[in-house]
C-alpha cells in the first residue's frame, strides 16, 4: 500500500462567533491521514472532533491554518465527490424506499437510471441488506437503517468515508455487530475512514490511528498508531495489546481533562 | 368502525333532542297567536299578558299546542325535520337548473370556492417558497400576510366586489378572489413550516452531495412539506367556502348559497336559511373529506404507515 496522503491539516484553527463571545473549537490541529487508514477521533463533548470532520467535509470553514483533502481545498474535494458522510442519525427520507434513499446522491450527481439501480444493488450487498431495497425505512430496525445510511454514503464510491458517531444511538450488541461489519467493509473497499466516537473500545477496535482530543479549546493531545493487525476478530478486545492501547487512550483523555467537571 | 358508531349516534341523538326541546319555547308565542286567531282557547288570553310571560311558563300552560311549535310555516327556529324536508325538497325533488334548487345554488358557490381555493393555494405555495428561500421576503411578506387576516372579510368583501366591478370584472371571479384571500393564509403558514421542517443534518447531507438549491427543494423540502400542506388545505378549503358565501352577500347576488341565506332573511324564511346553512356545512364536510382521502392516497404512496 502506498503512503499517499489524503488529508493534511496544518496549524488548523477554528473559532466560532456566538452571542456569548467567541468559542475556540479547534486550536493548532496538525494531522496527516494516509490512504486506506482508519482514523478514530475520540474525546469528550466539545473537543472539536465533530468540528474537525465537518472541516474536512467543507461544512465548516477554518479561521486559521490550512487543510488539504486529496491535494485540494475541502470545497473543491466535495465537488469532486471525494467523500461520503454518515451522520449520527440515519436520516433516511421516510417517503423513499431504502433503494430510493441510496439512489438520492446518485440522482443529485446525475447518474443514469440503470447505473443508479446497479450501484444501489451493489452497496446494499456491501452492507448486508440485500433484498431490503424495496422496504421503507420504518420497516427496518435502527441498526439496519444506519447500515442503509452507510450504503448511501458508499453509493457514489468516494475514496473517503467520514462517520460522525454513526453507531452512537445504537445498543451495544448491535454496535459490536456493526463494528465488525464496518471493518470487513473497510478491508474490502480499502477506503480511508474518519470516525468520530465517544467509546474507547470502539476506537481501539476499529482504528489504525487514534486521535485523542480534549476540549476548551479543542486540540489534539495524543495520536496513537495502533500496532494491532488489520484483521481483527471481536476477541482481540481481550488481548493485552488491546488493553494497553485502551489504557493509553484513557491516559490521553485524562491528561486533557480539566478537573472542573 | 362499528364501535365508534354508537357514541356518535348517541351524541347526534342528544343534539337533535335538544334542538326539538328549544324549538318549543322559541316558537310558542307565535304558535299561540296563530292558535288564538284560529279560535282555539289559549292561556292567558291577552296578547300583552303573553308577551310579558316567560316562554317556559307559556309552554306549561298550553301543552296541547306543543306539536304545533314544530310545524309552523315561518318559525323562529325550525324543527330538525322541517329543515331536513326542505333540504330534501330543494335538492332531490327539484331540477338542478331550477332557481329553487339548492344543488344549483350550491354549484354556483362551489365553483367560486374551487376557483378561489386553487388561486389561494397556488399563491400560498408560491409565497411560502419565496419566504423560505429569500431573506427579504421572509422579513417582509409574513407580517403583511398576518395583517391581511386581521381585516374582517365582511368589511373587505364589498370593496373587492366594487373595485373589480368598476374595471369590468364580475361573476364568479370576484367571489373567487375573496375565497383566495381567505384560503392563501393557512397555506402560507403551513407550507413555510413544512418547507422548513427538514433539520440541519438533512440540509448538511445535501451539501455533502453538492446539491443545488433547486435539488434541495424538489428532493427534500417539497416532499417533507406534504403532511403540512394537507393540514393547511383542509383549513383553506373551509375558509374558501366561507369566502365565497360572504362574497355573495354584499352584491345582492341572486344565486349561490349566500344569496339563499340573504333572501331567506329578507322574507323571514327561516326554514330556507337553515337549509342553506346545512347545505353549506355538508358541502364543506364533503370538501374536507375529499381532501382527507386525497391526503391518505398521497401519503400512502409516499411510504406512509397507514
Amino acid at each position: 500500500m502506498s503512503e499517499q496522503t489524503v488529508i493534511e491539516a496544518r496549524n488548523l484553527d477554528l473559532t466560532f462567533q456566538t452571542n456569548d463571545g467567541s468559542v475556540q473549537a479547534l486550536r493548532d490541529v496538525n494531522l496527516t491521514i494516509s490512504k486506506g487508514e482508519f482514523v478514530s477521533f475520540i474525546g469528550p463533548s466539545g473537543c472539536g472532533k465533530t468540528t474537525f470532520l465537518r472541516v474536512v467535509a467543507a461544512l465548516e470553514n477554518p479561521t486559521g491554518g490550512s487543510i488539504v483533502v486529496n491535494g485540494m481545498s475541502p470545497e473543491e474535494a466535495r465537488k469532486q465527490r471525494a467523500y461520503g458522510y454518515v451522520f449520527q442519525a440515519a436520516g433516511l427520507y421516510p417517503w423513499r424506499t431504502i433503494a430510493g434513499n441510496i439512489q438520492l446522491p446518485l440522482e443529485i450527481m446525475g447518474f443514469s437510471r440503470a447505473e443508479r439501480k446497479a450501484r444501489a444493488e451493489q452497496v446494499l450487498d456491501l452492507v448486508d441488506l440485500k433484498g431490503f431495497g424495496g422496504k421503507y425505512p420504518w420497516q427496518l430496525s435502527g441498526g439496519m437503517q444506519q447500515r442503509a445510511s452507510i450504503a448511501r454514503a458508499l453509493s457514489f464510491d468516494a475514496d473517503i468515508l467520514l462517520m460522525d458517531e454513526p453507531f452512537g444511538a445504537l445498543d451495544e450488541i448491535v454496535r459490536d455487530h456493526l463494528n465488525e461489519q464496518l471493518l470487513a467493509l473497510w478491508a474490502r473497499t480499502n477506503k480511508t475512514i474518519g470516525f468520530v466516537t465517544h467509546s474507547i473500545p470502539e476506537a481501539v477496535y476499529l482504528s489504525t490511528k487514534i486521535v485523542v482530543m480534549s476540549p476548551r479549546p479543542g486540540r489534539i493531545t495524543d495520536i496513537i498508531e495502533s500496532p494491532l493487525p488489520r484483521e481483527r476478530p471481536l476477541e482481540i478486545r481481550e488481548t493485552q495489546e488491546f488493553l494497553n492501547i485502551a489504557h493509553r487512550v484513557r491516559e490521553g483523555l485524562r491528561a486533557g481533562h480539566e478537573p472542573d467537571v | 368502525m362499528r364501535r365508534a358508531a354508537v357514541p356518535v349516534l348517541v351524541v347526534l341523538g342528544v343534539l337533535v333532542a335538544f334542538w326539538y326541546a328549544v324549538a318549543v319555547p322559541m316558537n310558542i308565542k307565535g304558535v299561540l297567536t296563530e292558535a288564538q286567531r284560529a279560535g282555539v282557547v289559549v292561556v292567558p288570553e291577552s296578547g300583552a299578558d303573553r308577551r310579558a310571560a316567560s316562554a317556559w311558563r307559556l309552554v306549561t300552560m298550553n301543552l296541547s299546542v306543543v306539536p304545533d311549535t314544530w310545524a309552523q310555516a315561518r318559525p323562529r327556529l325550525p324543527a330538525p325535520h322541517q329543515v331536513a324536508i326542505e333540504l330534501w325538497e330543494t335538492t332531490a325533488q327539484k331540477k338542478v337548473t331550477s332557481k329553487r334548487s339548492l344543488v344549483y345554488h350550491g354549484w354556483v358557490t362551489l365553483s367560486a370556492t374551487l376557483l378561489g381555493f386553487a388561486m389561494g393555494t397556488g399563491l400560498g405555495i408560491l409565497l411560502a417558497i419565496g419566504i423560505v428561500h429569500n431573506r427579504v421576503m421572509d422579513m417582509s411578506v409574513m407580517p403583511w400576510a398576518i395583517v391581511s387576516q386581521t381585516i374582517p372579510i365582511i368589511a373587505l368583501a364589498p370593496m373587492i366586489i366594487v373595485v373589480l366591478y368598476s374595471i369590468g370584472i364580475q361573476g364568479v371571479f370576484p367571489k373567487a378572489v375573496i375565497s383566495a384571500y381567505l384560503s392563501f393564509f393557512p397555506v402560507v403558514v403551513g407550507m413555510v413550516k413544512g418547507l422548513r421542517s427538514p433539520d440541519a443534518m438533512q440540509l448538511d447531507l445535501l451539501r455533502t452531495y453538492n446539491a443545488s438549491q433547486a435539488q434541495g427543494f424538489w428532493k427534500l423540502r417539497l416532499p417533507a412539506s406534504m403532511p403540512y400542506l394537507f393540514a393547511s388545505l383542509k383549513v383553506g378549503i373551509a375558509a374558501s367556502l366561507v369566502g365565497a358565501i360572504v362574497g355573495e352577500l354584499p352584491t345582492g347576488a341572486v344565486s349561490g348559497l349566500g344569496a339563499r341565506l340573504l333572501a331567506g332573511s329578507y322574507y323571514g324564511q327561516t326554514v330556507q336559511i337553515w337549509s342553506a346553512l346545512f347545505a353549506a356545512a355538508i358541502l364543506a364536510a364533503c370538501l374536507v373529506g375529499i381532501l382527507g382521502v386525497l391526503e391518505r392516497i398521497v401519503l400512502r404512496r409516499m411510504g406512509g404507515r397507514t
